[in-house]
C-alpha cells in the first residue's frame, strides 16, 4: 500500500556515477543547475542536453524511473509555460479574443519548459544515484567551513540523516497499524471530509506513539554509546576522493567552460 | 466456512527495483473448525499469507475464495469479510488507540455495524473471555502490562464475533506463563466454539501441542501440509530449511537408534510419554507407573 511511494528513492545500480564521491555529485549538481540558467541558445541547449543524456547513461538508472519525478512539476510546468505564453511583449504571431502569442513568448515558454524539466532530471541523478547517508555525509563535509561561524553542522547533518531513516520506517509503521484497524472494519475511504479526518484518529494515536517511543529510544541507544556530538568523531567510512573524482570534476569544469563560451559567442 | 487460495501469487514492490515474491503458487483448503498452525522460517511469508485471508492484501495472480464466493469480485464486502476473519496481527498492542480499554474493544463491533448496545456486550463478552480482569476494563490501554495489552487486543478482535480467528505470533515476547495462557485461549476458543484458527508460530513445541494440521512455509511456497506428526517426520529437511522438530521427536528417533521401538510420530510429551510405556510394557510385560 503506502510503501510504494519511493522518497530518497535511490536506485542501487554497478556504475560510474554511483561511485562518485558525494561530494562530487553534489558539485556537478550545482554546476549544472547554474548552467541550466545560463544557456539562451540552441546550442546552449545542445550542450546542456547532450551533457545530461551522457550522465543518464553512465548512471544506468531507467529512464522511465527518472520521468517518474517529473509527475510533481506538472501544474507548476503548465502554469509557467501558459504565462511566457501569454504574457511577453513582442511581434505577435496569433491572436485571438484577448490573448496573444508572440515569438518571444514561445521562445520563453519552451527555454522554461527545459529548464524546468532539466532542472529536475538533473536533480533525480543526484537522489537516485546516493544513498540518503552518503548525501548527508557530502553535505556535512562540504559545509564543514561554516564550523568556524558556529554553525552546527555535524547536528544539522545528524537530523538530517535521522529524519531520512526515519522516514520508510514511519511510512512501514503506518502500513502496519492502518492494516491492523483496517482489520477490525475501519474504514479509511468513505464518508465526507469530517468522517474521514475522524476515522484518521485510530490511525494516527497509535503512530504517534510508536514514534515518540522510537525517538525515545533512539536517544537512549546514542547516549548508551556515548555519543556526544561531533567533536572528535571519526568515520567508519570516510570520504575519500579517488581517480575518477578527479576525472570527474575535470568533464565537469570542461561542461561549464562550454556552456560559457556558447553563451558568449554563439 | 471455508477458505480456499487458488494458484496465490504475490509480490512486493512490483515493477520497482526491489521486487520481492513473497508468494509462490499457494494452494490451500481450509475447512470449518480446522485448527490450523503455519511455521516457516523469517521472511518465509506466513505474515503475508494469512493478509491475504481477509483480503488486506490483494493476490498479484490466483483466486481467494471464501464459502465458495470469490473475494477479488468488484461487487464482493471485503469489510464483511474482515468481520468473519478475525485477524490478530504481530504486537496487536500497538494498534490500541482508545481512551479506555473498553472503548478500544467496541471499535471493531461498532465498525460492523452493531448498534453500541450490542457492541458493548460483545465487547463484555470478548474481555470475559479473554480472561482480563475488570480492574482493568476502564483504564487507559497504555497502563496495562504487555500481557494485558495483547490480551486487550485479541478481545478487540473477538468482539467482532469472527467465525475463524487468524492469529500471527501470538505469543511474541511474552513469557512462558504469558505465552501458555493466551495459547490456552485460543485452544479453548477452538474447542469450545468449534471457531476455525489460524495460528502463525515459531515454536514447534507449541504448534505439535496444539494443532490438528501444521503448514510449512520455505521461501513463499508451501513446503508441507499434514498432522504435525507427518510433518515433523521429514525433520531432516527442515532442519535444512532452517527449522527443527520439537525436541522430543528427536528423543524419540535416539531412542529407535539404540533398539528401543518406540513410535517415530510422537510430537509432544504425553505421547511421547504414551509410546515409551508401551515399548516399555510390550518388552517386560506390564510397568507400573
Ligand atoms: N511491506 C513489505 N514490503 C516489501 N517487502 C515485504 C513487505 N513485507 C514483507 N516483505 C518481504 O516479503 C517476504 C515475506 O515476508 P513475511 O513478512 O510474510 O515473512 P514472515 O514469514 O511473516 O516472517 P517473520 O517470521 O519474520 O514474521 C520477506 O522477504 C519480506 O522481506
Ligand atoms: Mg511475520
Amino acid at each position: 500500500m503506502l510503501r510504494d511511494i519511493t522518497i530518497g528513492q535511490y536506485y542501487p545500480a554497478d556504475s560510474v556515477i554511483h561511485k562518485l564521491d558525494p561530494r562530487t555529485k553534489l558539485m556537478a549538481t550545482m554546476v549544472y543547475i547554474l548552467s541550466l540558467f545560463l544557456f539562451r541558445s540552441l546550442a546552449g541547449f545542445a550542450a546542456v542536453t547532450l551533457g545530461l543524456f551522457l550522465v543518464i547513461l553512465l548512471s544506468k538508472v531507467p529512464f522511465g524511473y527518472m520521468v517518474k519525478g517529473l509527475k510533481a512539476i506538472v501544474v507548476i510546468l503548465l502554469i509557467t509555460v501558459i504565462f511566457n505564453l501569454f504574457l511577453t511583449p513582442g511581434e505577435p504571431l496569433i491572436s485571438f479574443w484577448k490573448l496573444r502569442i508572440t515569438e518571444e513568448g514561445l521562445k520563453n515558454a519552451g527555454f522554461m519548459a527545459v529548464r524546468l524539466i532539466y532542472l529536475i532530471l538533473g536533480s533525480s541523478i543526484l537522489t537516485l544515484t546516493t544513498t540518503p547517508n552518503q548525501l548527508t555525509d557530502g553535505l556535512e563535509k562540504s559545509l564543514r567551513p561554516l564550523n568556524k561561524i558556529h554553525v552546527p553542522v555535524h547536528e544539522i547533518a545528524m537530523m538530517m540523516s535521522i529524519a531520512l531513516r526515519f522516514i520508510p520506517i514511519l511510512i512501514e509503521e503506518t502500513d502496519k497499524i492502518m492494516k491492523a484497524q483496517l482489520a477490525r472494519g475501519a474504514d479509511f475511504e468513505s464518508g465526507n471530509l469530517v468522517k474521514k479526518a475522524k476515522a484518521m484518529v485510530p490511525l494516527l494515536v497509535p503512530l504517534f506513539i510508536s514514534a515518540f517511543r522510537r525517538a525515545n529510544d533512539l536517544a537512549l541507544a546514542m547516549e548508551a554509546r556515548c555519543y556526544h556530538g561531533g567533536d572528535g568523531r571519526t568515520k567508519m567510512k570516510p570520504l575519500k576522493y579517488k581517480g575518477i573524482d578527479g576525472i570527474a570534476y575535470l568533464l565537469v569544469g570542461g561542461y561549464f567552460a562550454a556552456v560559457i563560451l556558447l553563451r558568449r559567442f554563439l | 466456512m471455508s477458505i480456499i487460495l487458488d494458484k496465490v501469487n504475490y509480490v512486493y514492490s512490483e515493477k520497482t527495483a526491489y521486487e520481492i515474491q513473497a508468494l509462490k503458487n499457494i494452494n490451500l483448503k481450509i475447512d470449518d473448525g480446522e485448527f490450523i498452525g503455519v511455521i516457516g522460517h523469517t521472511g518465509s511469508g506466513k505474515s503475508t499469507l494469512i493478509q491475504h485471508l481477509n483480503g488486506l492484501i490483494k493476490a498479484s495472480s490466483g483466486g481467494i475464495y471464501y464459502n465458495g464466493q470469490d473475494i477479488y469480485d468488484s461487487d464482493y464486502k471485503l469489510k464483511e469479510l474482515r468481520g468473519k476473519v478475525g485477524l490478530v496481527f504481530q504486537y496487536p498492542e500497538h494498534q490500541l488507540f482508545e481512551a479506555t480499554v473498553f472503548a478500544d474493544v467496541c471499535f471493531g463491533p461498532r465498525n460492523r455495524g452493531f448498534s453500541r448496545k450490542d457492541s458493548e456486550l460483545k465487547a463484555f463478552a470478548a474481555l470475559r473471555s479473554v480472561g482480563l480482569s475488570e480492574d482493568f476494563w476502564y483504564r487507559s490501554p497504555f497502563e496495562l502490562s504487555g500481557g494485558q495489552k495483547r490480551r486487550a487486543a485479541i478481545a478487540g478482535v473477538l468482539a467482532m464475533e469472527p467465525e475463524a480467528l487468524v492469529l500471527d505470533e501470538p505469543t511474541a515476547g511474552l513469557d512462558p506463563k504469558g505465552r501458555d495462557e493466551i495459547l490456552d485461549l485460543v485452544a479453548k476458543l477452538h474447542r469450545e466454539r468449534q471457531m476455525t484458527v489460524i495460528l502463525v508460530s515459531h515454536s514447534m513445541e507449541d504448534v505439535a501441542k496444539y494443532v490438528q494440521r501444521l503448514i510449512v512455509m520455505n521461501r513463499g511456497s508451501i513446503l508441507y501440509d499434514g498432522t504435525p506428526g507427518e510433518v515433523f517426520a521429514h525433520y531432516r529437511e527442515l532442519e535444512e530449511v532452517g527449522l527443527a522438530a520439537p525436541q522430543v521427536t528427536y528423543l524419540m528417533h535416539e531412542l529407535r537408534k539404540r533398539g528401543i521401538p518406540a513410535a517415530g510420530t510422537a510430537t509432544t510429551l504425553d505421547e511421547a510419554k504414551q509410546s515409551i510405556l508401551q515399548a516399555f510394557s510390550a518388552k517386560h510385560g506390564s510397568v507400573q507407573r
